[in-house]
């Protein structure tokens, strides 16, 4: 009993926690990805991109919840996020009209494309601000858990606990969908190929045939999907503060290139990788050595290797360890 | 004369501006600009020196600030007797198992061949040396952070004037460098950016959260300052003379002597805030100055010249027999040492030290806007940068609050949309940040006082 005990602890504890997180995680850094394998540059305003996202649907979800639609036991947030995904893909596509263009079009050195995209990142920063302002939001409603912790003892006799969140089913629910539609369309259809082509070799793809204007186009579509479904599945299971999401760029940015960077199916392992990570090294074990070990060997201390105030630093650490012995990521292979 | 007129023009402009801030709003607020701008001058000639002489990307400011701060605190704050009492002996206990740790892993480096194993094994002694420094040093910190946690629970410095940890500052942060760049300078352009953006993350949180060293986001406050407390001042007679003599013609108009001590009184402490003010200005001055001084020699230098080439044609550069990789850690290191020197500046102005308080949006990015908007390659355009954003930066809320209101004038004030935009002005200055840069790079790409070069 004390066995399964543990189990549940890990579970309740570790794993179902990291893998939301980690979904969370491996949609922006696809996006990052994306943008660096097509439009090759490092996106530094990937996060505010999010949270731009994310706001929209906050906005066409409060409309909703005011006009009275709901979803019933779902979050009404899932009925706003298609309406959120076409403003950020129009903010998207104004941003690369105005900004991007110009510099692909000289061809500029990714270092300058960088510097733009710094420049996007404090407009876009402003624009979030300004319009929904910079406190904490959440607008999640529906029905919260699915199994409740004492719901869950009381079913099976354990002493541990599982609670299962709503978000986190459909985070998890969510993302496989998405990332297999998106692998789906990548390595299937004809766009998805010239896109790959594009990435792997630009002078190539467009000899033969390929319109840049369209791959680009394409490109900001499916980076704007996965900005606002990645904000929004975020914002549902924490809550949506634009500060954070600056923040959450950097762990997203730790997966995409310990995935190897331009490589989506890599972006998305790193996610899961950084999300666990940093779970792993931060949890305290010493509940779980309680229930597995016998009485006379339990640990006195916490048995946590780093305090939990060193979340993020787990990441960067593995990132940087990454970059310096392994620059092409951990899962190498072609690009796209 | 003529070649430099718009870097006299540019200068006296922003010269103007903030006199005017001293004219219209209060001299308090210029001169708190104007010692901002200095520091902000500052760091981004530390910056200019990596991109603009050698075209590497720092995105790690940050971190390097944070570390010129933490000086300040090391070196001026009393040392706590009894925290040192308590854990000194586990913490340098600590100090000489990181020693060990370090000489280990340079033996095993140097006595075996390059394989697997030793890769493994090198990750095995870092591993366990962690574990093994945690637990020896838990005991330790736990009774450090126990001494009077309100006030202390920490180990303090070493007492000695606060000036010294400018250069102290430039120490760490250059010894910091030094480190990121013998991992990291390898790396390609952007990747080199986002491993020094986040190494300086990584910084920021061992400096927030252990407690022994820094007190962490209990702040250290009350520092030791170079400059005269203003409670003094306004006891002390010479100032208040001085104060008499300066505003002798506002006073002279006051009849009731009631009144005219009370006027005088205002006046001495109005007047002794503008005075500490000052002698911060001119510190901060003298560093800015022998900088340039520093700088713009080591420009027109020899070794300028080859900077600029290994920028240029990196390949070129190592054909003719430079070398790159040390010359790349080099300025690294320089500039660097030079942010530290700021980052100790602005913790000795402030008088307190927040370590929440860094944050990439105000130490890393808006001081690579201030480089890019100003002129990188220049030491004149980066400090030009310094002051003009770092001024919009401040009077970005005031402007944009005048804008607003004149666009709106005929809108009633109740009008929703009106209330809400005048609540949300302190962001505008994110979006005029963001619309300079993007401006600048678009149609000036090379800042408003480009870089030239002579050849003399």
């Amino acid at each position: 009993m004390d066995f399964v005990n543990a189990i549940i602890l890990l579970l309740n504890y570790i794993f179902i926690p990291a893998l939301t997180y980690g979904s969370q995680l491996a949609l922006g850094a696809i996006f990052v990805t994306l943008i660096y394998g097509i439009l090759r540059f490092a996106n530094f305003a990937t996060g505010d991109m999010m949270s731009f996202g994310t706001m929209a649907t906050i906005l066409f979800t409060w409309y909703f919840q005011s006009l009275g639609v709901s979803l019933g036991v779902l979050p009404t947030a899932l009925l706003a996020i298609p309406f959120g995904i076409i403003f950020m893909i129009l903010y998207m596509l104004l941003i690369d009209k105005f900004v991007f263009k110009y510099y692909r079009h000289q061809k500029s050195p990714p270092v300058q494309f960088a510097m733009v995209s710094i420049g996007v990142m404090f407009v876009t920063q402003a624009v979030v601000r300004i319009i929904i302002g910079p406190g904490d939001r959440r607008f999640f409603d529906g029905e919260k858990f699915i199994i409740k912790a004492r719901e869950f003892k009381e079913m099976t006799g354990l002493n541990e606990g599982l609670a299962l969140k709503s978000t986190q089913v459909i985070t998890i629910f969510v993302t496989i969908v998405l990332v297999s539609l998106l692998f789906w369309f990548l390595n299937r259809t004809k766009t998805g190929k010239s896109m790959k082509a594009y990435s792997d070799n630009e002078d190539l793809a467009l000899l033969s045939g390929i319109d840049p204007k369209k791959i680009v186009l394409v490109t900001w579509i499916i980076a704007g999907i996965l900005a606002t479904i990645g904000g929004a599945l975020y914002g549902l299971d924490k809550s949506f503060k634009p500060f954070t999401y600056f923040n959450n760029m950097l762990p997203i940015f730790a997966a995409a290139i310990v995935g190897g960077i331009g490589n989506p199916f890599g972006a998305f392992l790193g996610g899961y990788v950084i999300a666990f990570s940093e779970i792993l090294l931060t949890y305290a074990y010493k509940k779980f050595f309680m229930y597995i070990l016998p009485e006379s060997m339990e640990p006195n201390s916490l048995v946590q290797l780093l305090s939990t105030d060193y979340k993020f630093a787990v990441s960067f650490s593995i990132l940087v360890i990454v970059l310096i012995y392994r620059p092409s990521g951990i899962f190498k292979g072609k690009v796209l | 004369m003529r070649k430099n007129l718009n870097v006299i023009a540019a200068y006296s402009i922003m010269m103007v501006l903030i006199l005017m801030v001293g004219i219209f709003q209060s001299w308090n607020i210029a001169l708190s600009i104007f010692n901002l701008c200095l520091i902000s001058a500052v760091m981004t000639m530390g910056a200019n020196i990596q991109w603009g002489y050698a075209g590497l990307i720092n995105f790690g400011i940050m971190g390097y600030t944070a570390l010129g701060g933490l000086a300040a605190v090391l070196i001026s704050v009393d040392p706590v007797q009894e925290a040192w009492r308590a854990g000194g002996f586990d913490i340098l206990m600590a100090l000489w198992l990181i020693v060990v740790m370090v000489l280990v892993i340079r033996f095993v480096l140097k006595r075996f061949e390059k394989s697997k194993i030793r890769t493994y094994s090198i990750a095995a002694i870092i591993i366990s040396g962690i574990l093994l420094i945690r637990f020896s040093a838990e005991p330790g910190i736990e009774a450090i952070e126990a001494v009077d946690p309100a006030k202390t629970g920490f180990l303090g410095g070493f007492g000695l004037p606060i000036i010294f940890s400018w250069i102290v500052g430039a120490l760490f942060a250059g010894g910091l460098a030094f480190i990121v760049g013998k991992v990291a300078l390898g790396l390609r352009a952007d990747y080199l950016a986002i491993a020094t953006l986040l190494i300086s993350e990584i910084v920021i949180a061992i400096i927030k959260h252990e407690d022994w060293l820094t007190r962490g986001v209990k702040n250290v406050i009350g520092l030791k300052r170079p400059a005269p407390y203003e409670v003094d001042l306004q006891t002390t007679d010479w100032f208040i003379k001085l104060v008499e003599k300066f505003n002798a013609g506002k006073l002279s108009v006051i009849e009731n002597l009631a009144d005219r001590q009370a006027a005088l009184n205002q006046l001495v402490i109005e007047g002794s805030s503008v005075f500490v003010k000052l002698c911060y200005s001119g510190l901060f001055l003298v560093v800015v100055i022998i900088l340039l001084i520093l700088t713009q020699k080591a420009l027109y230098s020899p070794w300028g010249r080859m900077m600029r080439a290994i920028r240029d044609n990196e390949e070129a550069a190592n054909a003719m027999g430079k070398n790159v990789v040390k010359q790349h850690l080099l300025i690294f290191i320089l500039g660097s040492a030079i942010v530290g020197i700021a980052g100790a500046m602005l913790v000795t102005q402030d008088g307190l030290f927040t370590p929440g308080s860094y944050r990439p949006m105000r130490y890393t990015f808006l001081i690579w806007v201030m480089v890019i908007v100003g002129g990188s390659g220049n030491n004149f355009g980066a400090i030009l940068g310094g002051f003009v954003v770092w001024f919009l930066w401040i009077e970005a809320a005031p402007i944009s609050l005048f804008l607003i209101n004149f666009f709106t004038a005929g809108i009633p004030e109740t009008n929703a949309l009106k209330a809400h935009l005048i609540e949300s002005v302190p962001y505008f200055r994110f979006l005029l940040m963001g619309l300079g840069l993007l401006f600048i790079m678009r149609y000036r790409p090379k800042g408003i006082l480009p870089e030239k070069i002579e050849i003399k």
